[in-house]
């Protein structure tokens, strides 16, 4: 994330400034580095020193992390290092659409496989818990008749709700999905909720003496002022589902990750454990980023 | 002249957790199309509870409002609001915001095009044209306001009701808004209603001043008819004694005869 704001502001010099506005963590970072600021006098130094100060620690930290696992891998014997690892997910990756049976697929299914159900169970989630948080939002009584009841259900551990999907769905798919809905529909729930509850009084007060109508104050005022609370609910609940399935698959076999994980512990592979590891936090990056990039595209300069 | 606004033995009172808090009472005021009238006082005087009442966003408890000779039923955009604040959407631009202020009031008579140039002629009326495709958080905080007085001015309001238009702005800013805000109303003879703190804005701008006692159960205190002749100008003003002997009259009121106790 920070990564990003720099590149905008070495690329487009005349952006830098609104683009510092919403980052107090660039003028933070330039105080850590006081030697290398000096120095910038030709433009090509201008625009690396700040590319390198961005490039540097994350790499350093990344470093640090395989260099621990190594340690670790030599003193314990049956943990794989990273040198062997590599050499795995480099034949594992040469062929990952491979399909021998249901129960040994190429690594690429299983990922999309674990997506696919993500996808629906979050998808439902935001159709129910959006919606739901609006009127939750708008009308006290409701919110008052539910908050005991999603206080009571929020904290349950997803897993326990498996085997009730189990019973209801008689199916191993729709009852890991059915964990998805119901461990991300609350941070939707709530966080709309909220949102709906924080929009200012001084745009409804607009709205008023405009005399404009429900529909146009939903369209106008309430959806675009609610949506960034909306985005970091979707983003937290992604999370989750993201969380959940890994372990809800391991429960219900299948095709996917969580199952592939299982699968590979059974057959002491050790290896693409880790590499499984890598590629669920991998998946999980990829989505908070593009979640974090919409969010910002909608939140018109109010900070997310 | 006739009596545009009037308010006849305006109460309100709010429920507060320490019970019932009453911000006014028997607040009598009539004022005269084409009058700029400002209501100062003390912080919490109920000055800003008048404004919202003759907008229709507070309903009086007791007492009648009555503008163009009708009850004050809601708010409505022939008595169109600046706030203290701006209170622009953030998700449309400098445009878009008067847009929905012009479509709202015009958008039944007229065609797009009429629409248009009625926001391009409020944008430039404030000296705005140059920023009418940016986004409230891309501008500065007068120009914010301007944008706001623009909205408000859009929609041809019988009475331009301003809460401390000019409350969160530097004293330079403040200044230049101010001129500017001589000029808009001499030249559009508009009816306005402004809460201020500030005693020079006051005299400046209003052809009378209202000063309130202080709170709780606040009233008008006095009026001061400003007969200074117009156009009105910073400059000259500020060796005028005329000018002057308003100014110190209003301080007086304020700071002699209801000077905040404990505030």
């Amino acid at each position: 994330m920070q990564a990003i704001k720099h590149e905008a502001s070495v690329v487009s010099g005349t952006e830098s400034k609104t683009v510092e506005q919403t980052l107090p963590a660039r003028t933070a970072s330039k105080r850590r580095f006081p030697s290398l600021e000096s120095a910038d006098t030709s433009p090509a130094v201008r625009l690396l020193v700040p590319a390198i100060k961005t490039v540097v620690p994350p790499l350093l930290g990344l470093a640090l992390l395989v260099l621990v696992w190594a340690v670790v891998a030599k003193s314990r014997g049956g943990l794989p290092g990273p040198l062997s690892t590599w050499e795995s997910a480099k034949l594992l990756f040469a062929d990952p659409f491979y399909r021998n049976g249901p129960n040994d697929q190429g690594v690429g299914w299983n990922i999309l496989n674990s997506l696919g159900r993500v996808g629906i169970g979050f998808g439902l989630a935001a159709l129910v818990g959006i919606p739901a948080g609006f009127i939750l939002g708008r009308f006290a009584f409701v919110s008052a008749m539910f908050a005991p009841v999603i206080s009571l259900l929020r904290p349950v551990s997803p897993l326990a709700w498996l085997p009730i999907g189990l019973l209801v769905f008689k199916a191993a798919s729709p009852a890991s999905i059915w964990v998805i809905f119901i461990s991300s529909v609350w941070p939707m729930i709530l966080n709309t909720a909220a949102g709906v509850r924080a929009v200012p009084q001084d745009y409804l007060n607009v709205a008023r003496v405009l005399r404009l109508s429900e529909f146009k104050v939903f369209t106008t005022i309430l959806f675009p002022s609610v949506l960034p609370h909306v985005l970091t609910g979707v983003r937290l609940s992604i999370g989750v589902a993201w969380l959940v399935i890994v372990a809800a698959e391991m429960l219900t076999g299948g095709v996917g990750i969580g199952f592939w994980v299982w699968d590979e512990w059974n057959n002491l592979n050790v290896e693409h454990i880790i590499i499984a590891i890598f590629i669920v936090g991998l998946v999980g990056l990829l989505l908070e980023q593009v979640l974090i990039l919409l969010a910002r595209r909608f939140s018109f300069g109010q900070g997310v | 002249m006739e009596k545009f606004v009037e308010l006849q033995g305006v109460g309100k009172s709010f429920d507060s957790r320490k019970g019932r808090f009453v911000a006014l009472r028997d607040v009598n005021l009539t004022i005269r199309q084409g009058e700029f009238v400002s209501l100062i006082g003390h912080s919490g005087c109920g000055k800003s509870t008048v404004l919202n009442i003759v907008a229709g966003l507070y309903d009086p408890d007791a007492g009648i409002a009555l503008c163009g000779g009708r009850e004050i039923d809601g708010p409505g955009p022939e008595r169109a609001v600046v706030f203290q604040n701006h209170s622009l959407l953030p998700w449309l631009t400098c445009y878009g915001n008067i847009y929905l202020a012009v479509e709202k009031v015009f958008g039944q008579r007229e065609n797009k095009a009429q629409l248009k140039a009625r926001c391009e002629a409020a944008l430039a009326l404030v000296n705005l044209s140059h920023a009418s495709d940016k986004y409230p958080h891309e501008v500065s905080g007068g120009m914010k306001q301007r944008v706001g007085i623009a909205r408000a001015l859009a929609m041809e309001p019988k009475v331009l009701l301003m809460d401390e238009p000019f409350g969160a702005l530097d004293a330079l800013t403040r200044a230049n808004l101010q001129d500017e805000l001589v000029k808009i109303v001499e030249a559009t003879q508009a009816t306005v209603v402004m809460v201020t703190h500030d005693v020079d804005e006051a005299v400046l701008l209003s052809d009378r001043i209202v000063m309130m006692t202080n709170g709780p159960a606040a009233t008008v205190g006095e009026i001061l008819e400003v007969a200074l002749p117009r156009p009105r100008e910073r400059l000259a003003l500020a060796n005028d004694s005329a000018y002057h002997g308003y100014r110190s009259a209003v301080l007086e009121f304020l700071y002699q005869k209801h000077l905040r106790p404990a505030a």
